[in-house]
């Protein structure tokens, strides 16, 4: 399928910002832009974005610790939560107020942290959902087949052929709940794509996939910019990030830290404070276990200097805390 | 024991009003919960404002059967709304305790004796069978077979109900093939997901409760075809006795709720039978032939139990569709 396999290089969009990449800076050509937006539960402000912008066109990682308000990010842009503040709009659209299911209409697609295949209908039956603007889901058509048959034909060689790029076809009749978590995963993203999106937006698409599989994956999201879509995803591990992304936001207690192209954000003071200790050697797959660790030692080190760093900088001080706390219940 | 007698009263009930009426009703609940995911447990309130909208129409308004019927059911369509458009947007159980206060509420409006002109309260509503017996195709006198032999009125009510039972299950077969029922059972598993894809997750979740409902509706309208109309029958254990029936045949499929009606009916309709005559033969100690006749429900309580434990997607359902336990 993708000659343009993830053991080389992916050939990254570059120019996409203007002036200087501070949080917040303006992009040549924006597909999200936010301003304001605030969420907060009880006295817990997970959400706080003065003002960002999400390119169109590339694929935009967007990273933190646990708890950074990554999630609740992405469901204040795509209409399942509301703020308490602030305005955004999607490819010129003011999206304030719109319910989920009318800015997913738009072409801003998602996938969520916890995969939502639907267990009971079959693998195809899951991607033929996916399709938009269908004669056969009004309830008064969908009593007189011949009025959507040919489009019902028309889904199917579609949902076909990408399960057939996700290697998914031989499972077709099969009930989605009898599917892998890793191939749910998979699923969850190939039914996304059958409404032709232009964004994707992906939460965690790695997290549970085993490294096989994660290439293919990556291959995937990379396929999807080839197409024109614009990604944007969240991923804890550093070696993805690096590898595919274009552009990277960092995010931490709600707010925006950073932004940059992979390599400078890597080490960018403020990302090395908030994620990586003092140690952006030290992947952070490693750290949390899930690349096999030649890096052992390093990893102690960073553990080691995260807990001794707390409260050393006052403007990054609260950042290293929620690291650490991060780091020990992991360790537990 | 006189056998005969026993085995020819329950072979009646496979064909009787009563069954077709839970059939149809049970009908609406799969449309409701196997496919839709929405735990109603209202269903006597939809099927009393059947029934009550059929005879009151006739009885107060003076209009023809048919439009009865029909009164009936744009009742169940306000009732829809009213139940769905303030809990349809929270989470599923709102809507089991909403259902369930709501056909109280229902039933006690019927009751009181606040609309006594209309209503009759307590006593309810008879005497509207003019209409539908004048639009009897079928000629006079008593015919059949065995232990299915009626007069004309008899039959029909019993043809005229397996009709509107036939295209109700027409109806749900074409809507569950359809993109539209896809739609639907997706809600079922994760309404987020489907949300997330672009559906108007809302309406068509209203839209079920709707169909749903009015085939509830028509389940009343055929219960109080052949007899009355009587308030103290819209009881929430009405409404058990249709999850019994779905819950038997298998929830998310088109003919589970009419073989669970008959299996219900024809095994009530037999204990009611056996066990007062076992009770009157001494067979059942300790207990009245009235007791014996109330043994029944308590058996149909049990009979829920143990379809829930041990074959949750009721005997049509498939092995894997519907099951209790979701992974
Ligand atoms: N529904 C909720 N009610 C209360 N608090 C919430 C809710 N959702 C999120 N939070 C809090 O908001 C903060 C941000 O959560 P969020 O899920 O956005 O984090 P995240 O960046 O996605 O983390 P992770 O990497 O672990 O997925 C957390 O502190 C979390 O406890
Ligand atoms: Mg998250």
């Amino acid at each position: 399928m993708s000659s343009n396999s993830g053991a080389h290089s992916p050939v990254k969009t570059t120019g996409l910002h203007i002036g200087e990449a501070v949080p917040g800076v303006a992009k040549v050509d924006p597909i999200i832009i936010a301003d304001n937006v605030t969420r907060t539960f009880g006295g817990l402000k997970a959400v706080d974005v003065e003002h960002v912008e999400i390119p169109r066109g590339a694929i935009t990682a967007l990273i933190g610790p646990n708890g950074a308000g990554k999630t609740t990010l992405f469901n204040l842009l795509t209409g399942f939560d509301k703020p308490d503040t602030g305005t955004w709009t999607f490819d010129g659209t003011r999206l304030n107020g719109v319910p989920a299911f009318k800015v997913a209409r738009m072409g801003q697609v998602r996938t969520f942290q916890l995969t939502k295949a639907l267990g009971l209908l079959t693998v195809l039956e899951n991607m033929k959902l996916g399709a938009q603007k269908q004669t056969g889901e009004n309830m008064f058509a969908s009593l007189i087949k011949p009025l959507w048959r040919k489009q019902e034909g028309e889904i199917e060689e579609r949902a076909m052929e990408i399960l057939a790029r996700f290697k998914l076809d031989t499972k077709k009749d099969d009930f989605a709940a009898s599917l892998s978590g890793g191939q749910r995963k998979l699923l969850e993203m190939a039914r996304a794509l059958m409404s032709s999106p232009k964004l994707v937006m992906l939460d965690e698409p790695m997290a549970g996939v085993n490294p096989a599989l994660t290439q293919s994956l990556l291959d995937h999201i990379l396929n999807l910019k080839k197409e024109g879509m614009s990604v944007l995803f969240v991923e804890h591990d550093m070696h993805m990030v690096r590898h595919i992304a274009d552009w990277v936001i960092v995010m931490a207690e709600g707010r925006i830290v950073a932004e940059g192209d992979p390599e400078s954000v890597m080490q960018d003071a403020a990302v090395i404070d908030a994620y990586l200790g003092s140690h952006q050697d030290v992947d952070l797959g490693v750290v949390t276990g899930r690349v096999s660790g030649e890096n052992t030692a390093g990893v102690e080190d960073l553990l080691a200097d995260i807990e001794a760093e707390v409260g050393l900088t006052d403007s990054s001080a609260y950042i290293a805390d929620t690291n650490t706390d991060t780091q020990e219940e992991d360790t537990k | 024991m006189d056998w005969e007698a026993i085995l020819s009263n329950t072979a009646s009930w496979l064909i009787s009003p009563e069954t077709i009426a839970y059939a149809l009703a049970a009908l609406g609940l799969a449309v409701h919960f196997g496919y839709g995911g929405l735990l109603n447990f209202g269903m006597a309130g939809f099927m009393a404002l059947g029934a009550y909208g059929y005879a009151i129409s006739i009885l107060t308004f003076g209009l023809p059967w048919w439009a009865g019927i029909i009164v009936g059911m744009l009742a169940s369509v306000v009732f829809a709304f009213i139940l769905g458009i303030p809990t349809l947007r929270l989470r599923a159980d709102y809507l089991a305790i909403v259902t369930i206060a709501a056909a109280e509420i229902v039933r006690l409006l019927f009751t009181t004796q606040v609309f006594d002109e209309v209503t009759n309260s307590a006593d309810g509503l008879g005497n509207y069978h003019e209409g539908f017996r004048a639009a009897n195709p079928f000629p006079e006198g008593t015919y059949g077979f065995g232990p299915w032999e009626y007069n004309a009125n008899g039959w029909w009510v019993r043809i005229f109900g397996i009709g509107l039972l036939i295209v109700a299950a027409l109806l749900v077969w074409l809507l569950m093939r359809s993109p539209w029922g896809r739609v639907l059972k997706g809600i079922r598993e994760d309404e987020d997901a489907v949300r997330a894809l672009g559906k108007n997750v809302f309406a068509y979740k209203m839209q079920a409760l709707i169909v749903g409902g009015v085939f509830g509706a028509l389940g009343g309208v055929v219960f109080a075809l052949p007899s009355a109309v009587v308030p103290s029958v819209y009881v929430t254990s009405l409404t058990f006795f249709i999850w019994t029936i779905l819950l038997l045949g298998g929830a998310a499929t088109v003919f589970g709720p009419l073989l669970g009606a008959v299996i219900f009916w024809v095994i009530m309709g037999f204990l009611s039978n056996v066990l007062p005559a076992m009770a009157s033969s001494g067979l059942l100690p300790f207990m009245s032939t009235t007791q014996a006749a109330t043994l029944r429900f308590i058996l149909v309580g049990l009979a829920l139990m143990l379809i829930v434990i041990f074959r949750p997607q009721g005997i049509l359902g498939n092995k894997k569709e519907l099951t209790f336990v979701k992974q």
